[in-house]
């Protein structure tokens, strides 16, 4: 019974995690189809803004909530004015300029922190569930991944920039000639994106020692999350969250986390054969 | 387009004097060097092969790279004699490579979902091949040994005598002809009715279809040879570097291949290879000195790249080229000819 409590646990722990780092990702992909390949060094950085700033004696909390997603989110603001916006609607280009810019963080963050890992410790201490030992740390990031979404998904339903987000989602013409520049519309969501990777990266820091390489063990996790749920931002990424953490921890608990890493990839694969438009363009077509 | 017209023409004067400097290189400098830079020239000319004249840009590339090099270390550790384990390292990522494409191009999979599937292959080897240390993993007498990899394998020999094995000297030249032959055989294939569809593919993929080609068999035939190429490269680079890592199928190597094949140039042969010999020569100066990172070169200079110039240097070169001589063309021409080209004359207006 307690086993079953932890496996539980880390599977929702697992789905939590892969929601997280594939919010930022999946908001610029579903209304941009642009594919960020440096969200991966997003996250990173978010890490290391909360690593400064709880060094330099700010509460975590506020490291990680606040500040790690605004540095985060102007860092965004100014790739977004110095390169994104000179390639959209080429898809592939966007995506080789962003491997060059996610090589080129990696460079400079290992220029200026070193090529050591660095890591703070987790705010909450662990608990006992039965006979094993769980750290706390993991509910706090399943709580944090839940009102998320929940937040992501009032914004899109009930306000006016959320509305204007989906028009934009669904036609960015109609949306334009209703007056909204889409370039603003996506200048914001590029910013809001990286904001989001930011938190992501601030959240997760306790949890992981930081590298300045960190970022590609998210980007490809994200990646295949956000192209296996489709465009629809938050079902997608929730359907294929659910999907790919269910299926990584029960092959890790049956043999080992490499395998269930494997396990992962391979079912990415075979999901986009059979569904090359992702699980929303194939099931719920019409979701946000 | 300038990548159309330079299809097929072969311009065998250029080739003689790059085989001539391959050649005498030696007489001038350590080969050790020179090596690798050929045999990422060579990895560099199979994805450029694809990617440039094809339209498909694998994002794992580097994945049949190092299989072709783990091939031969596994093969040559337990047969001994190197001629084929060589042929299976070309072979077994060709193979690989056939069926992942088929899976993909029959599956009307392309751009950015092709990104995503070769992406994760390579990661899958990368995760798997780091995974395997200890006694479990052995294939023959080979084991696998994790993130440490395959050290001490026998290098090639002449084929048929296993005791003369190559190293130094001979290795550079089996690098320099293996390079010389693969761009033989990419000339042969893009001077082929095969290399034409492939432009039409690249080109308008639609059209060719309603001409009746069957485009995934087109899309597949090229990711294999592709892959082949790789592979051998990969061989080679196990040869050279007598050490087999899962390293090879890093995403690093992955982004490095990418980034000499697009800044060298796309739709062009030469322009991959150059890429690779000179972004190869500046990672191997950048890595004696720790002040300046490698990654951070390579990135900077992809985005101004395809921000700046997104065929490449050597397209970009080749523009320059031909409106330098196109104005010298038509400064010797006669005044009236050159006037009649301002505009329609009054006669000819409708």
């Amino acid at each position: 019974m307690d086993y079953a409590g932890v496996v539980g646990l880390e599977v929702l722990y697992m789905i939590a995690f892969l929601a997280l780092t594939s919010a930022g990702l999946a908001i610029v992909f579903g209304m941009m189809r642009v594919i960020n390949l440096a969200h991966g060094e997003f996250v990173m950085l978010g890490g290391y803004t909360t690593i400064a700033c709880y060094n330099a004696g700010i509460d975590i909390y506020f490291a990680m909530l606040v500040v790690a997603p605004l540095v985060v989110g102007i860092i965004g603001l100014i790739v977004e004015r110095t390169i994104i916006r000179f390639l959209y609607g080429r898809m592939i280009d966007t995506m080789l300029a962003t491997w060059g810019l996610s090589l080129l963080l990696i460079g400079l963050v290992t220029l200026i922190f070193g090529n050591t890992a660095v890591s703070v410790p987790a705010p909450i201490s662990g608990y006992q569930l039965g006979e094993y030992q769980m750290g706390g740390y993991n509910l706090f990031i399943i709580l944090v991944a839940c009102a998320l979404f929940v937040a992501m998904w009032g914004v899109l339903r009930f306000t006016r920039a959320g509305l204007i987000a989906r028009g934009a989602m669904q036609g960015a013409e109609v949306v334009s000639s209703l007056g909204y520049d889409p370039r603003k519309v996506y200048m914001i969501t590029f910013t809001a994106g990286a904001a989001l990777s930011g938190l992501a990266g601030g959240v997760l820091a306790p949890l992981t020692g930081l590298l300045p390489s960190a970022g590609g063990a998210y980007i490809a996790k994200a990646f295949i999350t956000v192209i296996t749920g489709g465009a629809a931002v938050i079902s997608g990424t929730l359907s294929s969250a659910v999907i790919f953490g269910t299926v990584d921890q029960f092959v890790s608990f049956a043999t080992d986390p490499v395998v269930g890493e494997i396990a992962m990839l391979a079912l990415a694969i075979i999901l986009l054969r059979l569904m090359p438009r992702g699980i929303t363009g194939r099931f719920f077509r019409d979701g946000t | 387009m300038i990548a159309w017209q330079s299809v097929g023409r072969m311009r065998w004067g250029w080739f003689l004097v790059a085989a001539a400097i391959l050649a005498l290189l030696p007489l001038a400098a350590d080969t050790h060097t020179p090596t690798v830079l050929l045999i990422w020239a060579l990895f560099a000319l199979s994805l450029g092969m694809m990617w440039g004249y094809a339209g498909l840009l694998s994002f794992g590339h580097s994945a049949y790279f190092g299989l072709g090099a783990y091939t031969y270390a596994v093969a040559v550790i337990n047969i001994g004699e190197s001629t084929l384990p060589l042929l299976l390292a070309v072979l077994v990522p060709a193979i690989v490579a056939g069926v992942i494409g088929a899976m993909m191009f029959y599956g009307r999979i392309s751009d950015v979902y092709m990104g995503v599937i070769t992406l994760v292959v390579t990661l899958i080897l990368f995760k798997f091949m780091s995974a395997t240390a200890g006694d479990a993993y052995v294939i023959g007498a080979a084991r696998l040994g994790g993130f440490n990899g395959i050290p001490g394998f026998q290098t090639l020999n002449v084929p048929g005598y296993p005791d003369i094995s190559l190293f130094g000297l001979p290795t550079y030249y089996v690098c320099a002809a293996a390079l010389l032959l693969c761009y033989l055989v990419c000339r042969w294939i893009l001077a082929r009715s095969f290399g034409r569809v492939l432009v039409g593919i690249r080109e308008n993929e639609e059209r060719c279809e309603l001409m009746g080609y069957n485009v995934p068999a087109y899309k597949t035939a090229i990711f294999a040879v592709a892959a082949a190429m790789a592979g051998l490269a990969g061989c080679l680079f196990a040869n050279w570097a007598e050490i087999v890592t899962p390293r090879l199928f890093s995403l690093g190597q992955a982004a490095e291949v990418l980034i000499w094949v697009i800044v060298g140039g796309l739709g062009t042969l030469i322009g991959p290879i150059l890429g690779a010999i000179a972004l190869g020569y500046v990672k191997i100066l950048l890595g004696e000195q720790t002040v300046i990172d490698n990654s951070l070169i390579l990135g900077a200079l992809l985005i101004v790249v395809v921000l700046g110039i997104p065929r490449g240097v050597v397209p970009a070169l080749q523009r320059v080229w031909a409106y330098g001589s196109r104005r010298s063309r038509r400064r010797q021409a006669q005044p009236g000819t050159a006037r009649r080209t301002l505009g329609p004359s009054p006669g000819e207006q409708r």
